[in-house]
């Protein structure tokens, strides 16, 4: 049972350094972080602070300089690249800020496509399912460039959710929507999350945003600053 | 999903939505320009195929000097091949008090069996054409006999002990050509009435002829059957030996299609690297998402070479259709033209095709496609990680390795793929050299001319390789199609006039040496100019180096020289047809006994100089030393030997002169004149051979011109997939430009000097290797003295300006217009 009681993601001591023409620079320096099952959880941080790369070593999308992620009780850190997307496939969830639509596909499709990927049954009965519950059944057979900001992000969300993964990274989610557009998909997305259970780790630099998670977890200049629990959480 | 899956709905999808329009187009048009060009010349070969088994009036031939019996006949009946027979000799035909000499031709009532007869009524009266010979008891006669008797039709004419009835002037047979030294104006008689003419005695000059026809492998077959059962005398003779005038017209004819082909080909593939590579990167964001989503490298590998694999096949298809009807089409305009039409084009391009689009894409979109694998998945967060390129020499080795698998394929291990292979590596090195040349160069320019020009001249230098590929690629592009241009025009103009309207229409022979000048004086009253006469010497080859002929092994012509009577002549000088390639030819008036010998004779029968040829003469034998061999273009149509040697070799031997003379038809009285001077000349029209080669020749132009409309098409798809291939970091570039406050008139001036200035630099680099390539063309392959024409050095720059220029501003109008609010939101 310690499987489903531990924590979903772990990291330790995770060190990121990238050569520049003007030497090695550390983007991320020394960071450790559990993130317990069902746990929401808002990465803030001013630009270039680190966030998005904390993002792509915790969800395996790149390797650290040094240091461990652990997915549940697997360590991704010790995957190959396609044991790792084997994993993400099984277990986790994306939502980006400029939606990662494929344009070829219709949004229907588009929320297909993991589970496709996955071989999974009755693929299709689920992506509509989840399409409804984000009010898209209506524009199901819609190209991306057919669909507005928000519905974009919608069949972003249903795409990540589609799977029941157990974890949700969501990267600026609202960046690219206008203010009224950006707080309703929030709302969908802690809506989804609370119906699920999903672990979500959101990175925003939106403080209200930040303030609905139960956790927040503060980054500059590579170096965790914060790490405060709501009470109300 | 299955990788299959994916492929087949990516495909489909990304053709609706328009990212594969210019990679498919480009493969379309190779398969199709190819597929095309296959179908053509593959009816076209079977037509020349046929016309030159119409020399031989069948599609295999045996002549023997003795009666070969009916054995062969009934074998090739047996094999389901249809016989017919023709015996020839000479003899004196009579009507009243004219005599003259004619070679009687009796023949079957079904002969000939390939190509037909053409017979008119009366002299000088209309003509019809007939697929079989005179019925028993009457007889088809030369016009230039009648003319000879006085006669014309309606007549009785005593041929030996029998009389028969002249009902047709025989103005054509198809085996006319064989074998020129004909003594005499034919006579066309059935084979019925042979026995009764009383002629076939022991000991008469008889040629029997045994012809055959049937499906090739039947023949082929047959022959090789009677290869074996050959008695001495008998020789076989098939469409290889009917004549090198013929063959030497269908080399040609075959040597330009294969290269239009190989053009067109190059050219596509050029356009499929380009639109593959963009096509690669519209994909690049596709598949990071879907390795974040949990796809493998090798899910994506397979997902990719299924999707060219899908692709392939539906170009080879859809190509091929095409290149089918195409060549529908173009044969539907030349039906007119070609005797009897063109045979149906087998389905092997259909092969070929998508054999072509899967080697295509192996060659120039594989490299680009499998970059796809490494794609890193964090690129779905950070747009600047980028798939690992494949190595450039690795791409390079790739096509290089495709191209040259195409061109022995098309063109087969010859000459002919040195020089391609040869010509496309210098003129990619010198286009890449000059490319990086260029950028380098722009240097000090930069600081020269307005904004517009700095723009477009920074645009060319801060993408360095992007440009030098472009220029490779507009100039490669370029050389193509001028080099068609400059086949089209210059080469088949060259080669067309090396064939001039005053070539030798008439071959006159039998000419003794006291009448040499007699028949000179005739043409001179005539206002013509007198014709040389080159002396003819029929002799034996007895031994070589000492060892008797016949135990000389060797093979094609050399082998007839040795085993049969070969035609000699002498001379003080080499005629213009001839090239030597060895050895030095003789001071003139040398008493020195020598031989010069013609390339393939030399090669057939292993000859070296300074080897002995000892040669049999009336009696008398000498030797003569080999000092020189020669090339001999046979096309010219002049009087040339595979032997020829000095004066004093042959000054007492038995000659008699000959000489290919070009007669307008205004001054045809002038053959008159001397049939009646010196009866026992014999005058041969060349004009149907010569119109047989000429039809060769026109057929391999109009193939050629058809093929340059494909070329052209696959020209502008490169251009296409050149421009569109930047479309989308220009479009970026100039919302950038306007938003900083740059003008439309501005952006739209400063792309429209960089393609301008590329253009014209790809002109002039595709001006200077289509020129060499032509010159190696026209030099090593077609034996053509080549002078590049002066509209080439104008008309390259201008067409690549032009062409560059004029794409560059189409493609570029949507560029400037988009509003850079939306080009630099969707960044």
């Amino acid at each position: 049972m310690s499987k489903n009681t531990g924590p979903i993601l772990k990291a330790i001591r995770l060190t990121k350094k990238v050569s520049s023409p003007e030497g090695e620079l550390t983007i991320l320096d020394n960071v450790s972080l559990e993130v317990p099952r069902g746990q929401t959880l808002a990465v803030v941080g001013s630009s270039g602070a680190g966030k998005s790369t904390l993002l792509a070593l915790l969800a395996g999308l790149d390797e650290p300089t040094t240091g461990e992620v652990w997915l549940g009780e697997s360590e991704l850190t010790a995957l190959d690249e396609d044991g790792r997307a084997a994993l993400r496939n099984r277990q986790v969830g994306f939502v980006f800020q400029s939606f990662h639509l494929l344009p070829a596909l219709t949004a229907l499709e588009n929320v297909l496509l993991p589970l496709e990927l996955a071989g999974e049954a009755d693929a299709r009965g689920k992506a509509i399912e989840t399409l409804r519950q984000v009010g898209l059944e209506a524009r199901m057979s819609h190209y991306p460039r057919q669909l507005s900001g928000g519905e974009k992000q919608r069949v972003a969300i249903a795409r990540a959710y589609v799977g029941a993964p157990q974890l949700l990274f969501a990267d600026e989610p609202t960046g690219n929507l206008d203010r009224r557009t950006g707080e309703k998909i929030i709302e969908l997305l802690f809506r989804l999350n609370a119906g699920t259970g999903t672990t979500l780790m959101l990175v925003t630099h939106d403080t209200n945003i930040a303030q609905r998670c139960q956790r927040r977890v503060g980054i500059e200049g590579g170096r965790l600053v914060l790490d405060e629990t709501s009470a109300a959480a | 999903m299955s990788p299959l899956q994916l492929a087949w709905s990516t495909l489909l999808r990304n053709l609706r939505g328009g990212q594969l329009g210019v990679l498919l187009g480009a493969l379309i048009v190779a398969v199709a320009a190819l597929t095309s060009v296959g179908f053509f010349t593959d009816r076209v070969a079977k037509a020349v195929d046929r016309e030159a088994n119409v020399i031989l009036a069948a599609d295999l031939r045996l002549r023997a000097t003795q009666d070969p019996g009916s054995l062969y006949l009934e074998q090739a009946r047996a094999q389901g091949l249809t016989t017919a027979q023709a015996v020839t000799f000479p003899s004196v035909v009579v009507s009243g008090d004219a005599s003259q000499l004619a070679a009687i031709h009796a023949v079957t009532s079904n002969y000939p069996l390939r190509g037909e007869l053409r017979i008119a009524e009366r002299l000088f009266g209309a003509e019809s054409t007939r697929r079989d010979g005179p019925p028993p008891g009457e007889a088809w006669a030369d016009p230039e006999l009648l003319a000879r008797l006085g006669l014309d039709t309606g007549v009785d004419l005593d041929v030996g002990t029998t009389t028969l009835r002249v009902t047709g002037v025989l103005q054509y047979r198809p085996d006319q050509a064989i074998g020129f030294v004909g003594l005499a104006p034919d006579l066309l008689i059935n084979i019925g009435d042979l026995a009764a003419t009383g002629l076939v005695q022991p000991g008469s000059r008889i040629t029997w002829s045994l012809l055959f026809a049937g499906p090739v492998q039947a023949i082929d077959k047959f022959a090789a059957g009677l290869k074996d059962q050959l008695k001495p005398g008998q020789r076989l003779q098939t469409i290889g030996d009917s004549g090198e005038q013929i063959r030497s017209a269908i080399e040609r004819a075959q040597s330009f299609l294969s290269l239009a082909a190989l053009i067109a080909v190059l050219l596509a593939a050029t356009a499929v690297a380009v639109a593959a590579r963009r096509y690669a990167q519209t994909q690049v964001d596709g598949v990071a998402l879907m390795k974040c989503l949990g796809a493998s490298q090798g899910y994506v590998l397979r997902a990719t070479l299924w999707e060219l694999l899908l692709l392939g096949l539906a170009a080879g298809v859809v190509g091929s259709l095409l290149g089918f009807f195409a060549q529908a089409g173009i044969a539907w305009f030349v039906i007119d033209l070609i005797d009897g039409g063109l045979p149906a084009p087998g389905i092997s391009p259909l092969f070929s095709g998508v054999i072509t689009a899967l080697a295509v894409l192996t060659g120039f979109a594989l490299p680009s496609m499998l970059a796809l694998r490494t794609v890193p998945p964090l690129r779905v967060l950070r747009h600047d990680a980028a798939p690992r390129p494949v190595s450039t020499l690795v791409s390079y080795l790739t096509a290089v390795g495709v191209v040259v698998a195409l061109l022995v394929w098309l063109v087969g291990a010859g000459r002919l793929l040195l020089i391609s292979v040869v010509g496309l590596s210098l003129g990619a090195a010198l286009l890449s050299g000059a490319g990086w040349l260029l950028v380098l160069g722009l240097r000090p320019l930069r600081n020269a001319g307005g904004a517009a020009f700095r723009y477009g001249l920074a645009n060319i230098a801060r993408r360095r390789g992007e440009s030098v590929a472009q220029i490779v690629a507009f100039g490669f592009g370029l050389a193509v199609l001028l080099l068609l241009s400059v086949i089209r025009t210059d080469l088949l103009d060259t080669w067309r006039t090396n064939l001039p309207a005053d070539a030798p229409n008439h071959f006159i022979i039998n000419v003794q040496p006291s009448e040499v000048a007699g028949v000179r004086a005739v043409f001179e009253r005539n206002g013509l100019t007198p014709p040389d006469l080159a002396p003819l010497v029929r002799a034996r080859i007895t031994a070589v180096n000492g060892v008797a002929a016949q135990d000389v092994s060797a093979t094609g012509e050399g082998r007839q020289l040795l085993r049969r009577e070969a035609n000699l002549t002498w001379a003080d000088r080499l005629d213009p047809s001839n090239t030597l390639t060895a050895g030095e030819f003789w001071d003139p008036g040398t008493s020195r006994l020598e031989v010069s010998v013609e390339d393939d004779a030399a090669r057939d029968m292993g000859l070296q100089l300074g080897d002995q040829l000892e040669f049999g003469v009336a009696g008398q034998t000498f030797a003569a030393t080999v000092t020189s061999t020669r090339q001999v273009r046979w096309d010219s149509f002049r009087p040339n030997f595979y032997l020829l040697l000095t004066e004093a070799a042959l000054r007492e031997a038995p000659a008699t002169f000959i000489s290919g003379v070009y007669i307008p038809d205004a001054n045809r009285q002038v053959l008159l004149e001397l049939v009646r001077a010196f009866p026992t000349v014999s005058v041969i029209d060349l004009q149907s051979v010569l119109a047989q080669v000429r039809g060769v020749m026109d057929r391999a132009a109009l193939a050629v011109q058809f093929v340059f409309l494909f070329t052209l098409l696959a020209g502008i798809v490169v251009l296409l997939a050149t421009i569109q291939a930047t479309r989308e970091e220009r479009r970026y570039e100039a919302a950038m430009l306007r938003t900083l406050g740059a003008s439309r008139g501005l952006v739209f001036k400063g792309v429209l000097a960089e393609f301008v200035g590329l253009g014209a630099l790809a002109g002039i680099l595709a001006t200077l290797v289509a020129m060499l390539m032509a010159y190696l063309l026209a030099t090593d392959v077609f034996q053509l003295d080549y002078r590049p024409a002066t509209w080439l050095w104008i008309g390259g720059p201008l067409l690549g300006t032009l062409l560059v220029g004029i794409a560059g501003v189409l493609a570029t109008s949507k560029v400037v217009s988009h509003p850079p609010v939306a080009v630099l939101r969707a960044h």
